[in-house]
Parts: structure tokens; C-alpha cells; sequence
């Protein structure tokens, strides 16, 4: 898919979206900063990421992002209420231990809150668990069980469900698959999904 | 001199001030004239936006970098091509007053007495030595650092750098370095110092009439050497090896690791005074940016580079981030990274591919930012 003149991944350009020109973003977990990169060049943000592997931190500077060393599941003390526009929740929430903790820090310091993840619910896992009886293995979810980061499986209508629960406003969210968009029956079609929040006033 | 990290005198420059009026410390005594060793690489730009102020720790001295036979105490990182690229940026480093490799400390002849200070040298803090090196900057034309990088001591540096001239710095990199010296950090600044005074030849800190105190300055920085290192690395580098095949139950160094610290302590002495020692100790002691110091409100920060070393215990990782929640309170820019090290406090002086990964582009994302105010001004 295409911002401007670049071919980004589907959740990227999703993410790209639902942000505004020059605002501010913390991306927890931000890896080696291509979607921060990206936000910077097209969005024209004032970027900060958080990243615990030392590895994509050296790639994060080399791009010149600025980027802090830590683990999000001990909280963003550090960090002011809404102090950013955005906080950026992007493959790494089905990753962290205590998501209600980490959610709950994203929505503080963020106005708003941006969360992707791949959709458990998609219809080739559903049919890999229907038909194979084996967890599914696919381009959103390319583990096995046994090395898989992701500790929590969920799908496009059990975010919702929690958001209702906890009382979080759904702005809005986007279902993916690899060419797009998903047209229809999101929890069925998306291979990921993101979602734009903020705490329900 | 024949210690390998003294800097080849010709390309040392000396700067004096303050010989009309004496400079005043933070003490409240004073001290004039004062006089600053310094080198530089690399040129000017036009604009005057590409000069970097590196700063030297402890034992450190003006020689950064240099040839082959004399590499400097950063010279991996600085260079032509290196992260400190001295083709594109002017680059400075000064010994800190209070020391011994140029700069005016205890060992100088004092002016008034024609003998050298001794303990009459007023005991200095980091803030003097910035004082100092702001001096050296205005006799040099400058008005902003690109900028102020340094480790363990020099980090202390740069950060009262950004405490005292937030708008003089574009940007700070510190390496293994803390807001405040800790109970522990000073505790080990006393035992040495206790050594360099504990020595019959220190006469109350006049020997220069005499031998200096070597079998106390070669103790405490013994007792250093030992805290810059980790277990692991004192494990990869010694183990139990012996000089010699098999024990020969006496006191003489038989371990390997005991050899490494005596050559490293008679060493030392070559090339350090020992009231230096003490001076330079006690400025680090009262070393203390807690508490509001480091940021004052109202001012546009500096960028900043925080980089610890997960094995160094002397200055541990949660000095640095207690740096990074200091300056995240005030919406800094922050860069930090914890890198995986063995080397202990050693490790600024050692991981010179870490270190250049981060540096290098970070000094260019700075440039940059610089080039586009100025043509957003324009």
C-alpha cells in the first residue's frame, strides 16, 4: 500500500491514517523505527519510541529517531499525562504480560491511543483450527507455538468487547489484509487490525 | 614521558585568563591566572555550528585522539571518518584545571609564592571546570557547541554543560555517568585518596621537595582499576592464571591479575600528581545535579545521548535512567540505550563500535536540525 510515494505494510498505512500532521508520538515498542521513520517523514510528528532490544535501538538512532531503552510493562513513569498526542500500540500489545497495565499507561500520557495486532479470528486461522485441529500459522501470526512472543490471542470484536468494557471510545478501527483494506466482515477478513481510542469522558 | 596515554607536548595549546582579576569559584575562593591545555582536530565551518567539546574523566587529559603511537583516550571515535569525524566537525578537548596534564592544578607554580600550590590550590568542582572550558570557548570565538560529549567524569561535564549553558549546547552525549555521585562512588574516592595521604612521602601535600607519595597515588588507582572492571571481564582477562607455573607462597604478585594492577599502579604515578588525584576526586564528590539542577525551566534544551553499560557496577544503569527521568520530565529529548557490556565502567573506554553507532548519526540528526532552522529563518 502506498503513502505518498512509499510501499508500507498495511498496518503502517493504517497507522498513518489516523495520524495528524505535526502532532507528537510515543510508539511503545517501536522495534527498529521503519512505522516512527515513516510518521516523521509523511506526518511530519515529533517522534519518541520505546524499545527494549538493544539491537533495534542502534537502528532506531541510525535513522535518526530518538528512542529510549526500556520495557513498556514497567510503565512510562517518565513520562507526563497526555503529554503526546498519540501513543502507538503496534504489534507489540498481544506481546506485553499485563495489557489492561500497559493500556491503561498508553491511554494517560496519549490523548489517544493507536493499537495494531494481528486478528486471530481471520478465516484461514479459524479454518487451520477447524480443519487442521493445529494453531494457526500465517503471515500475521508466522509462529508456532512454541516460539511464538505473542502471549494473548485475540480477535477484531474481543478488542471491542473490551474497550465497551472498560469503558474506551473506539474513534475508529481498520481491518487489513495483505492487498488492503477488508471490504467486509471484518472479524472474518482482516489478517490485522487497527485501532484508533481514547479514554470514554 | 613513557606512559603510552601522556599527549605529544607540540600539538598542545595554552590558554590563559584570569591572571588580572582571579577567576572565582564556586568555593568562593579564587584562582588566577588560570591555564587551560587543550587540542584540536579538524576546522571551523564557516557558520561556526560544527564545533565539538569532548571531555576527558578522572586521570584523563586533552589528548583525545592522535597517531597511531599516541591513539588518545576516545581516538577509536575520533577521527577522519569516525564518529567524531574531524572532516566535518571541529573538534576540542581541554584538561580540566585541578589536573596535571597542562591545565593550571596543585602541581602548577603559584605565581605569588613561586612554589607549587600543593593543598593551598583551592578545591575546585565540576561547575569550575566548565567555568573554564566556557572561558576557552569564548577565547576560541565559539558561541555554540554542536556538542559536549564525554564518559564516566566527563559526562558529569557535559551535563553541568547543559545545566549551566542549556542555549551554548546543541546537544549532550554521556557515557556511564550519574546526576549525583552516590554513597558508594564517594566512599571509593576516599579509600584512594586516604591511600595518597596515608603515604609518609605526601608531607601533608608538600613532597615537591621530595619523593612523591607513588606507593599511595599507585594504591588508589589500584583500588580504581578494580572498580572500572567487572567480575566477567576481570574473569576473561585474568581468570586465576598464574605469572609463573605453580605457587610459590609468598606475597609477590603470582596471580596475573596482581601483576596487572601493580604495573598498572607504578604506572600511573609516572604520568599523575598525586594532589591532582586528590583535587580532582573531591570535585566529583560534591558532583550533584539532583533536585532541579540539571534543567532550569524556560530554557530549550539540548538534545541529549544517554548510554550506560549493563556490567558497570561503579556507575550502575539506574544512574542513567534517573538522568532520562529527570530530563523526560522536562519533554528533553532523549536518546538512551543500555548497551551489553562486559567491560564494567571500562566499557566507554572500550566498545568503541556501540558507541560510534550511536554518536555518529546522532551528531548528524543534530546538524541537521540545525540546518533546517536556518533555512527555516532564512
Amino acid at each position: 500500500m502506498k503513502i505518498g510515494s512509499r510501499d508500507v505494510r498495511p498496518d503502517h498505512w493504517a497507522v498513518c491514517r489516523m495520524v495528524k500532521p505535526q502532532s507528537t508520538v510515543l510508539d511503545l515498542g517501536c522495534g527498529t523505527g521503519d512505522l516512527l521513520d515513516l510518521l516523521v517523514k509523511e506526518r511530519n510528528v515529533k517522534g519518541q519510541g520505546i524499545e527494549w532490544q538493544e539491537e533495534s535501538i542502534y537502528q532506531c538512532v541510525e535513522k535518526g529517531l530518538t528512542v529510549l531503552h526500556g520495557d513498556i510493562e514497567t510503565g512510562l513513569g517518565d513520562f507526563p499525562s497526555a503529554s503526546f498526542d498519540y501513543v502507538i500500540l503496534n504489534q507489540s500489545m498481544q506481546e506485553v504480560r499485563n495489557v489492561e497495565f500497559v493500556l491503561a499507561e498508553a491511554l494517560r500520557v496519549g490523548r489517544q491511543a493507536i493499537v495494531g495486532f494481528p486478528n486471530f479470528c481471520h478465516w484461514r486461522a479459524r479454518l487451520d483450527l477447524f480443519f487442521k485441529g493445529q494453531t494457526p500459522v500465517s503471515r500475521a501470526l508466522p509462529y508456532r507455538w512454541n516460539n511464538t512472543p505473542n502471549l494473548h490471542y485475540l480477535s477484531m470484536k474481543d478488542f471491542e468487547v473490551f474497550c465497551d468494557e472498560k469503558k474506551i471510545n473506539v474513534i475508529q478501527s481498520l481491518g487489513l489484509t495483505a492487498q488492503g483494506q477488508a471490504p467486509f466482515l471484518h472479524n472474518l477478513l482482516s489478517e490485522t487490525v487497527v485501532f484508533q481510542i481514547e479514554k470514554d469522558l | 614521558m613513557s606512559s603510552s596515554t601522556s599527549p605529544s607536548k607540540e600539538n598542545i595549546s595554552l590558554f590563559t585568563f584570569a591572571d588580572k582579576v582571579p577567576q572565582r569559584l564556586v568555593s568562593g575562593q579564587t584562582l588566577g591566572p588560570v591555564s587551560v591545555a587543550y587540542e584540536t582536530w579538524g576546522q571551523l565551518n564557516a557558520t561556526g555550528s560544527n564545533a565539538i567539546l569532548l571531555l576527558h574523566a578522572l586521570t584523563g587529559d586533552s589528548h583525545a585522539a592522535g597517531e597511531a603511537s599516541n591513539p588518545g583516550w576516545w581516538g577509536p571515535l575520533v577521527g577522519p571518518g569516525r564518529a567524531f569525524d574531524t572532516d566535518k566537525y571541529f573538534v576540542v578537548c581541554s584538561n580540566v584545571i585541578g589536573g596535571c596534564a597542562g591545565s593550571t592544578g596543585p602541581a602548577s607554580v603559584n605565581p605569588a609564592t613561586g612554589k607549587p600550590y600543593g593543598l593551598t590550590f583551592p578545591v575546585i568542582t565540576v561547575a569550575d571546570m566548565v567555568e573554564v572550558q566556557r572561558h576557552l570557548m569564548d577565547h576560541l570565538g565559539l558561541t555554540q557547541w554542536l556538542a559536549v560529549a564525554g564518559g564516566s567524569m566527563g559526562g558529569m561535564q557535559a551535563l553541568q554543560w547543559a545545566a549551566l549553558y542549556p542555549e551554548r549546547v546543541r546537544s549532550v552525549i554521556c557515557m556511564a555517568t550519574a546526576l549525583k555521585h552516590s554513597p558508594q562512588q564517594i566512599a571509593f574516592d576516599e579509600v584512594g585518596r586516604q591511600a595518597v595521604m596515608a603515604d609518609p612521602d605526601w608531607r601533608g601535600g608538600d613532597y615537591s621537595g621530595g619523593p612523591p607519595p607513588e606507593r599511595g597515588l599507585a594504591l588508589a588507582r589500584m583500588i580504581g582499576h578494580i572498580t572500572y572492571m567487572s567480575d566477567q571481564s576481570m574473569e576473561e582477562k585474568f581468570s586465576r592464571r598464574l605469572k609463573s607455573e605453580g605457587y610459590k607462597f609468598t606475597f609477590d604478585a603470582e596471580f596475573e591479575v596482581e601483576g596487572y594492577l601493580r604495573y598498572r599502579g607504578a604506572n600511573f604515578v609516572r604520568r599523575f600528581d598525586a594532589n591532582s588525584y586528590l583535587y580532582v576526586t573531591r570535585a566529583i564528590d560534591y558532583f550533584d545535579l539532583s533536585n532541579g539542577a540539571l534543567v532550569s525551566s524556560g530554557k530549550v534544551l539540548p538534545r541529549f545521548l544517554v548510554v550506560s553499560f549493563k556490567s558497570d557496577w561503579l556507575y550502575p544503569s539506574y544512574q542513567s535512567r534517573d538522568i532520562v527521568t529527570t530530563l523526560r520530565a522536562h519533554q528533553a529529548d532523549v536518546t538512551y540505550v543500555d548497551v551489553h557490556s562486559t567491560y564494567g565502567h571500562d566499557a566507554f573506554l572500550l566498545e568503541w563500535e556501540e558507541q560510534a553507532r550511536l554518536i555518529r548519526p546522532f551528531l548528524v540528526k543534530t546538524s541537521e536540525a540545525i540546518e533546517t532552522e536556518k533555512s527555516g529563518s532564512r
